[in-house]
């Protein structure tokens, strides 16, 4: 028999744009951010034990990749390259990431006869909403040391998906992985979040409670976690907190048993950000 | 049957929904155009010149003038395309969305330093937080 592809683990984190700045201009080790990047030692550890062949990696793009011309909701990249996006401050020094053009077409083509209408993406930038996670578990190497999906999710004009919705389209993309015939190891990351708010009077908003909450629940109890509504998100933890909800794409790929917590991490701020991560690992 | 928005009452926050990106729809492509090198240094050499090749209203193109980001988003404008702006500028996300609040820079940056805006107060209109529209501008000046 065949050997499948399968999903091993799933990562989340907050993927704010000033750590990438940070790791670029070498400014990591100021007290500003020694505390945040102390927080990922454990994880690039955890990685270097642990690299997959694919990251699956959910994230959403930032008026970069797409402009108002087009918002798919979920837009997942089938190419073999995806270059790092000049958002207007100039594309990040980071290597061009790698794609697996074959498992994202059968991860499209499966999910999309699962009634998920993805929007199929041959050529898309990828913008820090990508990159950042990518620089927070991996340092900064000459390469990427696997391939990446990325899977734009849209989180900037409202309504963006339900929490259920991303919960079912996780459990989708898991089906569609282990149907892949090459015995691949794959990580689903979902990334964003967690409270902040970058608009208006209430620009800094930040929520501990909330986001404490929001992750216990995450671990243990996806399906509550996924009925949080939008006006939670938006009331609770700020009106870009809103992209939590693709935390629960990767929490829906996990296997359907209580999934080991490798590591937790939680730290406030990073410039109008609170920071979350977790790594948990199917049994 | 008229849309459910049930985010109408959250302070000092504006939800880029439908309609609002319908309002912003030329306000927000304009912001896009400013990833371009050669679009940035036109603007900036005449910026008025530059706005008045949009289809924007003559108040978004004000708002643009002013880098009054709150007016700008009440008229359609989504931060992460405004943040376009902010790069031709030279600005970061941190200054940007502090100048929102009236805070001063080193104000804004403070209140993050001490653990962000709480919520209590803020979650809806009618409390007495700072993010309530009683309460602003915010910061000491």
């Amino acid at each position: 028999m065949t050997a499948m592809a399968r999903i091993t683990s799933s990562v989340y984190t907050s993927h704010v744009p000033a750590i990438g700045v940070a790791m670029d201009l070498g400014k990591t080790e100021e007290p500003y951010w020694r505390p945040l990047f102390a927080g990922y030692e454990p994880s690039r550890r955890w990685m270097a034990e642990n690299t997959p062949d694919v990251v699956f990696l959910v994230y959403n793009d930032h008026a970069n990749a797409f402009s108002l011309d087009l918002i798919p909701t979920f837009a997942i990249g089938c190419a073999e390259h995806f270059q790092p996006a000049d958002e207007g401050w100039g594309p990040r020094p980071v290597p061009v990431v790698k794609g697996h053009p074959e498992l994202a077409s059968h991860i499209a083509q499966s999910v999309i006869q699962d009634d998920f209408d993805l929007t199929i993406a041959n050529k898309m930038d990828v913008d820090h909403g990508l990159t950042v996670p990518l620089s927070l578990m991996f340092g900064q190497p000459q390469q990427w040391p696997c391939a990446v999906i990325p899977f734009a999710v849209n989180v900037v004009q409202y309504p963006v998906p339900s929490g259920r919705r991303c919960l079912a389209l996780g459990r989708a993309i898991r089906k569609a992985v282990e149907s892949f015939d090459q015995p691949l190891k794959v990580q689903i990351w979902g990334t964003g979040g967690m409270s902040h708010q970058l608009q208006g009077a209430r620009a800094g908003l930040i929520n501990k409670d909330f986001d404490n909450a929001f992750l216990d629940r995450l671990i243990a109890d996806p399906e509550a976690a996924s009925q949080i509504p939008h006006i939670d998100y938006v009331r609770e933890a700020g009106s870009e907190g809103i992209e939590l909800v693709m935390w629960l794409i990767a929490r829906g790929a996990m296997d359907d048993v209580p999934p080991k917590l490798v590591h937790r991490f939680y730290h406030v701020p990073a410039s109008n950000t609170a920071v979350g991560h977790l790594i948990l690992e199917n049994p | 049957m008229a849309l459910d928005k049930p985010y109408l009452d959250v302070p000092g926050t504006t939800i880029f929904d439908a309609e609002q990106s319908r309002l912003g729809y030329h306000l927000n492509q304009f912001c896009m155009s400013l990833m371009k090198a050669e679009n940035r240094a036109r603007f900036k050499a005449d910026e008025k010149a530059y706005l008045d090749e949009w289809p924007m209203s003559e108040d978004q193109k004000q708002a643009v003038l002013d880098r009054d980001l709150n007016r700008c988003i009440s008229l359609g404008g989504n931060i992460y395309f405004l943040a376009k702006i902010g790069a031709t500028d030279g600005r970061t996300f941190q200054q940007m969305a502090g100048s929102m609040t009236g805070m001063s820079e080193q104000e804004y940056r403070d209140m993050m330093m001490a653990g962000g805006r709480h919520i209590d107060g803020n979650r809806r209109l009618g409390e007495d937080g700072d993010a309530q529209p009683h309460r602003q501008p915010q910061g000491r000046k």
